[in-house]
């Protein structure tokens, strides 16, 4: 996982299996497939504008493979 | 201690449970053995046991599979039928390398059969007690004496080999009473730790207990670590006893109340001068195959008899190895056989004397 | 800063190998979230059925014991009796509960074995290849029932709930589903008050949680959340059915 400015959301992608339950849940809507594909051939899920995550955790809950951490700004 | 107690088969087999440290008991009611449960249920709050009348023997064989697992010495009785339902169990029990013990007070066959003795599940226990390459110790006693001790034993050998281990009776000794006299009891607390049991995972890792193994390889290898522990059973845990062996030109090999009744046509037939003599199998498994196949050299004829169609005299067969003719005999459906008919048997093999 | 979402200690870090898009692992993880917030793992053992989640012995970071297909409650109770300060729990597929082992279910919850269940119904067998399970709907079309399930042949779907709730022994039994993060977290507060029925001695506790397997309903993952929420959820109410509270 790279280490970004914001560390509000970070996707632990060798375990995403490109299922897409995250995409619809993202209130608001920056979740996306990326182009690439991981060591399992799964176009993984991606969060390209950090700045606009929001921190409410529903993608995390939401993936059925435990590849989401949500951070939160107190 | 030293102190004889007049007790019901089904009932001394129960207090010998208690006296080799058993707490836990989950079984269901079938007879001849009902007994042995309700002995449980009355005697079990007195020492802190736990006695669980399960909803069948299914689900009896997997509480033991569970309590086995949690690191307990555990215990489950029935008769013929419900062995057959507590198969599955006894397989993962085997497969995940657990220790049990199982009361099997067998009864006549197939399907509903009868509430009689019978000697009918000699092959359950020792080939087929349910699928996968794996064995179960059988011990067959055939005195309430000799029920004690063994299913003293029993637990031993479960937990030396951690295999569940099978006691073999049938209705006459799970209804019969005897003198018996009990060594002193074993309390739960002494006995060792099993590491590898589910307890919580506290301060180590978690362990797992279960059979399933989805790569061949690994499988294979759990199989032949099985395996090497029933091949230790045979070099060191074949129990028989012998009569007569010394100067006899016919062996009758027969187990449990089947021996006892042979053993009295063996004096009956000694006085009117058959030289015959017996093998008496104590472990079905391992089976004494030594000591018969040592034997045929010295004698003439092998009659095995049994309360079955003919079972155990498989075995004997393999064990005498076409050295000798071997005869058999047998009375089933809950048929008993008399020792006269066992005498009849030995003149038709010894010839008129 | 704050986490707010992240790896449970109740699980091992070994990836599921479950389908993309299946809600086993969603429910594996909430488990685990409540295992921590109770601190219960290392006095936890779990129960693994016969099913897609046969494996999960190992994705829980606890003692596991892998049970015959259907007898999970009855090997727990067997865990159960013999440490009774430790908490068990089964996880059982619709197969597994819903029909080879409900006898095993029906007896814990009449003893009122001081276990706790996790009851998965996705209304059709994944791991044998999506054959018709008792819970499977209506007209259903499965490899077992490939004309759709025909009512006069094979029965109704079955209720497991609403059957455990008759028996005095169970004291809390909820139906709840995991189709998004609102009812997922419904789910989780359920499975919570579930296990700390067990934790208060009160009796057996149920939570059933419907499911989607999206490979043998022959669906993409989100249209099987779909499905789920229009077809199963009329068949299968969502809600608390019992509990020492009382309910609506």
């Amino acid at each position: 996982m790279e280490k970004e400015k914001h560390k509000n959301v970070e996707f632990d992608i060798e375990r995403c299996k490109g299922c897409e339950l995250c995409v619809s849940v993202c209130p608001v809507s920056i979740i996306s497939m990326a182009d690439d594909i991981n060591s399992h051939g799964y176009h993984y899920a991606q969060v390209k504008e950090k700045d606009k995550c929001i921190s409410c955790g529903m993608c995390a809950t939401m993936c059925p493979d435990v590849v989401i951490s949500v951070y939160k700004e107190e | 201690m030293g102190e004889k107690t007049l007790m019901k088969g089904n009932e001394a087999i129960a207090e010998a449970a208690i006296r080799a440290g058993c707490r836990y008991f989950f079984g269901y009611p079938i007879t001849p053995q009902s007994e042995l449960p309700a002995y449980l249920a009355r005697k079990f709050p007195e020492v802190g046991g736990t006695f669980l009348q399960a909803e069948s023997e299914v689900a009896a064989s997997n509480m033991i599979y569970g309590a086995a697992g949690a690191g307990a010495r555990v215990l489950t009785s029935s008769s013929s039928p419900g062995i057959s339902l507590k198969a599955e169990g006894i397989s993962y029990i085997a497969g995940a390398e657990l220790p049990a013990v199982i009361i099997n007070i067998m009864r006549g066959g197939p399907g509903l059969g009868s509430i009689q003795p019978s000697q009918a599940d000699y092959f359950q226990a020792t080939k087929g007690m349910a699928h996968g390459d794996f064995s179960l110790a059988v011990l067959a006693p055939s005195s309430v004496q000799e029920a004690v001790d063994l299913t003293m034993l029993a637990f031993d050998l479960a937990d030396k080999y951690r295999n569940p281990v099978l006691l073999v009776g049938d209705g006459i000794i799970g209804q019969m009473m005897e003198p018996v006299e009990f060594k002193d009891p074993v309390d739960p607390e002494d006995l060792p730790k099993k590491e590898w049991a589910t307890d919580g995972a506290k301060g180590r890792e978690p362990n797992v207990i279960n059979s399933l193994a989805l790569d061949p390889q690994d499988l294979e290898d759990h199989n032949m670590k099985l395996k090497a522990k029933y091949d230790k059973m045979k070099e060191e845990e074949v129990r028989y006893e012998e009569l007569y062996t010394e100067d006899a030109d016919t062996i009758i090999v027969a187990y449990g109340t089947t021996a006892r009744i042979a053993s009295s046509a063996i004096e009956m037939a000694r006085k009117e001068g058959y030289k015959v003599g017996m093998i008496r199998p104590i472990t079905l498994f391992p089976f004494p195959t030594e000591i018969i196949n040592k034997t045929a050299d010295k004698v003439d004829n092998f009659l095995a008899v049994e309360m079955s169609t003919g079972q155990m005299v498989e075995d004997v067969r393999l064990a005498v190895n076409g050295k000798k003719p071997v005869h058999f005999y047998g009375r089933t459906g809950g048929v008993v056989p008399s020792p006269e008919e066992i005498v009849e048997e030995i003149e038709k093999i010894g010839g008129e004397k | 800063m704050k986490q707010v979402a992240g790896y449970p200690d109740a699980l091992t870090d070994k990836s599921f190998h479950y389908c993309p898009g299946c809600t086993h692992g969603i429910i594996h993880r909430i488990i685990a979230e409540v295992i921590d917030e109770l601190d219960l793992r290392e006095e936890t053992i779990g129960v693994a059925p016969v099913g897609c989640s046969v494996l999960a012995y190992e994705y829980f970071n606890v003692d596991m014991h892998e049970a015959a297909h259907g007898r999970a409650p009855a090997v727990a109770t067997g865990i159960k009796r013999v440490h009774p300060d430790k908490f068990v729990f089964t996880y059982q597929g619709d197969g597994d509960l819903a029909s080879i082992g409900t006898a095993e279910a029906v007896h814990a919850a009449n003893r009122g074995e001081l276990i706790s269940t996790i009851f998965v119904n996705n209304a059709i067998y994944g791991m044998t290849g999506g054959q018709m399970a008792p819970t499977s709907l209506e007209g259903q079309k499965t490899t077992t029932s490939p004309y759709g399930r025909d009512l006069k042949e094979a029965g109704h779907p079955i209720k497991m709930s609403e059957m455990l709730t008759e028996l005095d022994g169970s004291a809390y039994i909820a139906r709840v589903s995991v189709h998004d993060p609102k009812h997922i977290r419904q789910a989780k507060k359920a499975i919570k008050k579930a296990f700390q029925m067990q934790l208060d001695g009160e009796g057996f506790a149920l939570v059933e949680v419907l499911s989607t397997c999206p490979t043998n309903w022959g669906m993409k993952p989100q249209d099987a959340i779909e499905w789920l929420k229009n077809n199963m959820i009329e068949t299968y109410p969502l809600g608390v059915l019992k509990s020492p509270e009382g309910v609506e």
